[in-house]
């Protein structure tokens, strides 16, 4: 049996707050899609998890500082890193910014033992981390081990430094992924059945036969059975491709501009993705490299325990050239790159993902999301955007629109109201507008002798409406209408305090429209279209 | 513009030349049945995309893939969700271009799946350039693209997105009453509506109640009328 070989992995606790220089004390935390996607150790001692909305986790601790997650930060930060780390060895897989890993085998040599080996790789990371992020980072988490996944875990396990790190022996990979729970897999959905099947630990999954998790789980059950079982994840018909699978595209005039290598790197890694699909193979790992006109060669390594779609392969070369061209002037090119190359280094047989079964993305999602991808490369980063569930008393508030940034299947995105949230005061009950005006036309509202119509204190109305007129539009006779239903939010904040007025009007060529009156003036939120 | 590749389309062209749609074409009701259609070639599903239950008098075939399908008036947008709904919760992508006022709320209580509504901002100072070709790339890879232009469509323009869409199978819903040089494929409209439930002062919103006209070109010539709660008290479309 193969069990991988040694492997180790150096993790960045908190990646993303460390690269936005937070320091390890204070109480932080990074929003992705509305979401707590990583926490400070102080704001999680207050009790934010992940995944949590920003105001459950503000309740929770509310001196926390909120930060909006930037992975192009993340990765410019990371590559110093990465950098430093290649004079310990040529080898250094990135998996995301915050994490990487390399084998152990060729270090271990000049070095001579793996404390050794452990001490440089912890003196050279905090380093290269001081000189990165300044001083007040929470330092490397470091973890060894047969095979990656529990190399892996280890690091995540491990204390800070070298002190704490975690050393598996060789052998012992199987006894020490044995009691954890399955949720480290990262598969929610097969979390979630295991542990209906009273399987809550790797120990219980491994031991289950091979053919039965296949027949059940299909190829993909396959591989996360033999990572649980502390085999190598990737499974044994991993092959070194030939070259010519390698893409290339040459950059005329030179490029220096982050957004224009991007765009580049869509396109090319779409095309690596189709090339390989036609041979009926997916990537696991793929170097990025690049040249410049002064003839300097950048290339690194990425690898992801699943397969590299296209967005996941554009994704990484977005990150690696923000590391290189936005990075500190030490590792930055010294002229503009004329060459863009992705060289797929390790391949396996595209097993054809089985739609929808694991929430993965369907042959219609990936197609989806090139299209999209090539709509944001025309009109430039956040023009597409997809909905999002915020919750609020506004049609306009209940559901926002955020900017597409990685794939369409992202993570964390919500798109309704979660099935035990309770209803929110004040709500208008369906059926909602079709049409929510964003920019709210003003609009005249008058009374059977043509005043303007007025609401008091109370919430009262001065008179029945009788004539409703649309900024310079005709004036139309008012057939129906209910309201009004006074707002009060915030009334205990005096610099965001919201009075409104809300009605509702039918005028009579059976259009109905929500009115808001505020500040004295009536306006057309929203229009039953 | 570069195509993904492995996905030429094998869709009739041309509506008139198929005559009218068979019987088999409706919603299987039974395995055997699946499977016999299965077998004697393309299934429904693969030419037309499924169109919620209320408007299946109006559209018993659901919608046809690669047509053209204009909504304008009072009631545009609610049409133009109506007709998405079931195929986004079916597994469809579907894009907004140019309609910033969509409400999400609605859509989502019509039934539109927002995890795979995408909505396009056109508000950028080189987008209304662009517009062709971003319509272009969205039809290419979505089942579903609104498009409320702002101003006339060139005649090119407008050929060169019927086209595309015919040869990827996607349905082109126009929304609103900018002017096209050319008829849509079908054209839905409210013939009258009035609301229900406001009366000075008590009550709320409840439901419209509809008239839904439908006309065309080829098989859709013949106009058809539906009265439909568009919407209903719950926010869905539904038969009286």
């Amino acid at each position: 049996m193969n069990s991988g070989p040694r492997t180790l992995v150096v993790r960045c606790p908190d990646w993303s707050l460390t690269a936005l220089g937070v320091a390890s004390g204070e109480p932080a935390l990074v929003l992705a899609a509305g979401r707590v996607a990583a926490a400070s150790g102080a704001a999680r001692a207050a009790g934010v998890v992940r995944g949590q909305r920003r105001r459950e986790a503000q309740g929770r601790c509310p001196e926390v500082a909120v930060l909006e997650r930037d992975e192009a930060t993340e990765a410019r930060r990371f590559e110093p890193v990465v950098v430093a780390l290649e004079d310990v060895t040529p080898w250094v897989e990135v998996s995301r910014p915050g994490v990487c890993a390399f084998g152990v085998r060729g270090p271990l040599r000049l070095l001579g033992g793996e404390a050794a080996l452990l001490a440089r790789t912890a003196e050279v990371v905090e380093a290269a981390l001081d000189a990165a992020v300044g001083p007040a980072h929470p330092g490397c988490r470091l973890g060894v081990a047969d095979g990656r996944f529990a190399a892996d875990l280890a690091a995540r396990a491990a204390g800070a430094g070298i002190a704490g790190a975690v050393v598996v022996p060789a052998g012992g990979s199987p006894a020490f992924l044995a009691p954890q729970p399955v949720g480290v897999l990262g598969r929610p959905d097969l979390a979630d059945v295991l542990v209906r099947l009273g399987l809550t630990t790797l120990g219980a999954f491994a031991a289950l036969s091979a053919t039965d998790v296949v027949g059940r789980f299909g190829a993909e059950g396959q591989a996360v059975h033999r990572l649980a079982a502390g085999l190598d994840g990737t499974p044994p018909q991993v092959r070194r491709p030939p070259l010519d699978l390698a893409v290339a595209v040459d950059l005329d005039p030179p490029v220096d501009r982050i957004d224009r290598v991007a765009f580049a790197a869509r396109a090319l890694a779409e095309q690596l993705h189709d090339d390989l699909r036609g041979r009926g193979l997916a990537c696991t790992r793929v170097v990025v490299e690049a040249e410049t006109e002064h003839g300097e060669r950048l290339a690194r390594c990425w690898r992801d325990e699943g397969v590299l779609g296209a967005s996941a392969l554009a994704d990484r070369v977005r990150w690696q050239m923000e590391g290189w061209l936005h990075g500190p002037p030490a590792i930055r090119p010294t002229a503009g790159l004329v060459r863009l190359a992705l060289l797929p280094d390790e391949v396996v047989p595209a097993t054809g993902r089985q739609a929808g079964f694991w929430g993965g993305a369907t042959a219609a999602d990936e197609r989806a999301a090139r299209a999209l991808a090539r709509v944001v490369g025309l009109l430039g980063e956040g023009s597409v955007r997809l909905p999002e569930w915020r919750g609020g008393r506004d049609p306009a508030d209940q559901l926002v629109l955020v900017p597409l940034t990685g794939g369409v299947g992202e993570v964390g995105r919500v798109d309704a109201p979660p099935a035990d949230a309770p209803p929110w005061p004040g709500v208008l009950p369906p059926p909602s507008p079709a049409a929510v005006h964003a920019d709210p036309p003003p609009a005249e509202l008058l009374d059977g002798r043509g005043r303007p119509v007025r609401v008091d204190g109370r919430g009262v109305l001065s008179a029945a409406p009788a004539m409703l007129r649309v900024e310079e539009g005709e004036k139309a006779q008012v057939a129906a209408w209910a309201g009004p239903w006074p707002v009060d939010e915030r009334w205990w904040d005096p610099l965001r305090r919201r009075r409104r007025v809300r009605l509702q009007v039918v005028v009579g060529d059976g259009v109905a429209r929500l009115l808001v009156l505020e500040a004295e003036r009536w306006r057309v939120a929203a229009t039953y279209d | 513009m570069g195509l993904p590749a492995g996905h030429a389309s094998t869709l009739p062209d041309n509506p008139s030349a198929e005559g009218p749609a068979p019987a088999r074409r409706s919603h299987p009701h039974s395995l055997a049945e699946a499977a016999r259609r299965a077998r004697t070639g393309a299934p429904a599903g693969e030419r037309t995309l499924p169109v919620s239950p209320a408007l299946a008098d109006l559209l018993p075939d659901g919608l046809r893939r690669g047509s053209t399908v204009g909504v304008a008036g009072p009631g545009a947008r609610s049409l133009a969700l109506t007709l998405i709904a079931e195929a986004t919760a079916t597994g469809s992508w579907a894009a907004v271009v140019g309609d910033p006022d969509l409400g999400l709320a609605a859509a989502a209580e019509v039934g539109v799946a927002l995890a795979r509504l995408a909505v396009v901002d056109l508000s950028g100072p080189t987008a209304s350039r662009q517009w062709g070709a971003v319509v272009s790339a969205l039809v290419g890879g979505l089942d579903l693209v609104l498009v409320a232009p702002r101003r006339q469509v060139r005649a090119a323009d407008a050929r060169r997105l019927a086209a595309r869409a015919r040869e990827r199978g996607s349905v082109v819903i126009r929304i609103g009453d900018a002017p096209w040089p050319d008829r849509p494929d079908l054209e839905l409209a409210l013939g009258g509506a009035t609301w229900e439930g406001p009366e000075d002062g008590y009550g709320r919103l409840r439901c419209r109640r509809a008239e839904v006209v439908a006309t065309g070109r080829g098989r859709n010539a013949r106009e058809r009328r539906v009265l439909l709660l568009l919407p209903d008290a719950r926010g869905v479309p539904s038969l009286p």
